[in-house]
């Protein structure tokens, strides 16, 4: 079986998705079964304190018996909130530790703050969770992130929700070559082929959210990107052919045609 | 009756005769379990973090809440 393991657990999608941005629960279930994903990402806040208490819990939607549930630190800016929101997380879901670290840097383009998600992961690994971590596609930020312990690096192959695709196929290339950890695109894919394009480079798996929400028909691009994984990842096993970039090459017989027969009698009658 | 500030904002709960007769107002305090109640929130998947700290759940049933102290009671929600 070629299956995705993270620390230590083995999942047979490389599909990670996302819970936010949709119209309501149905529409969440719906997406995330049709993707096939098994680890689904979470976020922690506040209760509504007006709340009808009654309203539906999305844990009863998808639950943790069912999913690996991906708590995540969106929003987060600073060290503290992003580690103070994961041990809340633990909390919640009775001492789970597979975590996704993100520390922001700047709203507006949601660009992750390597130096504070370094110090938070650094932290949070020391209280013994097991942190996928969002990152630039810096590949030295990859590298360090990997040696002090992180469980997965999650590139950004765009910025987060942009729907921008592979922006620098190279960086994401050299941070796979390099690394011992596995490596997830996270952010900015917009359709089926660029999940594809980044199985294809190698990438272990793609966690998206975004992208499937926010599409016209949610489910059935659901479905679309759990074939275009499985493609880009069958197609990275298989190797693909060399590029060629000026010489052809026929993929029929290059003898045996009848091409220019009838030239050839005509040259014999003269 | 005691105040908390419960997801940063500032809400009065009343502390269970009970506990008064035994505690000056001032040391007034109150248990999860019972704030929980009084906001509707009993039996929901919750984490609570009390001063910047986790309150684990072995903890719910120990008066452990008193006047002024911070408290972020939070859900898991849909997100990437």
């Amino acid at each position: 079986m070629d299956n995705l393991i993270i620390a230590g657990k083995a999942y047979s999608s490389r599909l990670l998705v996302g819970t936010g941005k949709y119209k309501d629960f149905d529409e969440t279930h719906a997406a995330v079964g049709a993707s096939g994903a098994e680890i689904i990402t979470v976020a922690i806040r506040r209760t509504n304190l007006g709340q009808n208490p009654d309203e539906p819990n999305l844990l009863d939607v998808l639950p943790p018996s069912r999913y690996t549930l991906l708590p995540n630190t969106a929003g987060c800016y600073t060290v503290d909130d992003a580690v103070r929101t994961l041990r809340l997380a633990r909390e919640l879901l009775d001492g789970h530790t597979l975590v996704k670290l993100e520390v922001l840097g700047d709203p507006k383009t949601l660009y992750p703050n390597m130096v504070e998600t370094l110090k938070a992961a650094e932290i949070l690994i020391k209280e013994g969770f097991h942190v996928m971590v969002y990152t630039s596609d810096d590949p030295i930020a990859a590298r360090q992130l990997e040696e002090i312990g992180c469980v997965a690096v999650m590139p950004l192959a765009s910025l987060i929700g942009s729907g921008m695709g592979i922006l620098n196929p190279w960086n994401l290339q050299i941070i796979i070559e390099n690394a011992n950890v596995p490596v997830i695109v996270d952010a900015g894919v917009g359709t089926a082929s660029d999940a594809a394009i980044a199985m294809e480079l190698g990438c272990d798996g793609v966690l998206m959210n975004t992208a499937i929400a926010a599409a016209r028909n949610p489910v059935l691009m659901a479905s679309a990107m759990k074939k275009a994984v499985e493609a880009g990842r069958e197609a990275y096993l298989a190797g693909r052919m060399a590029k060629k970039l000026y010489n052809a090459s026929p993929s029929s017989p290059v003898d045996g045609t009848i091409a220019g027969s009838l030239q050839q009698k005509d040259r014999d009658k003269s | 009756m005691i105040q908390l500030i419960v997801n940063g904002q500032p809400q009065r709960f009343p502390v269970s005769p009970a506990e008064t007769g035994t505690r000056d107002t001032d040391a007034a305090a109150l248990n999860v379990t019972q704030l929980l109640e009084h906001m509707g929130l009993q039996g929901k998947r919750i984490a609570i973090e009390r001063n910047g700290e986790i309150v684990p759940r072995s903890k719910f049933d120990q008066p452990i809440l008193a006047d002024g102290d911070q408290l972020e009671i939070v859900v898991a929600v849909g997100g990437g």
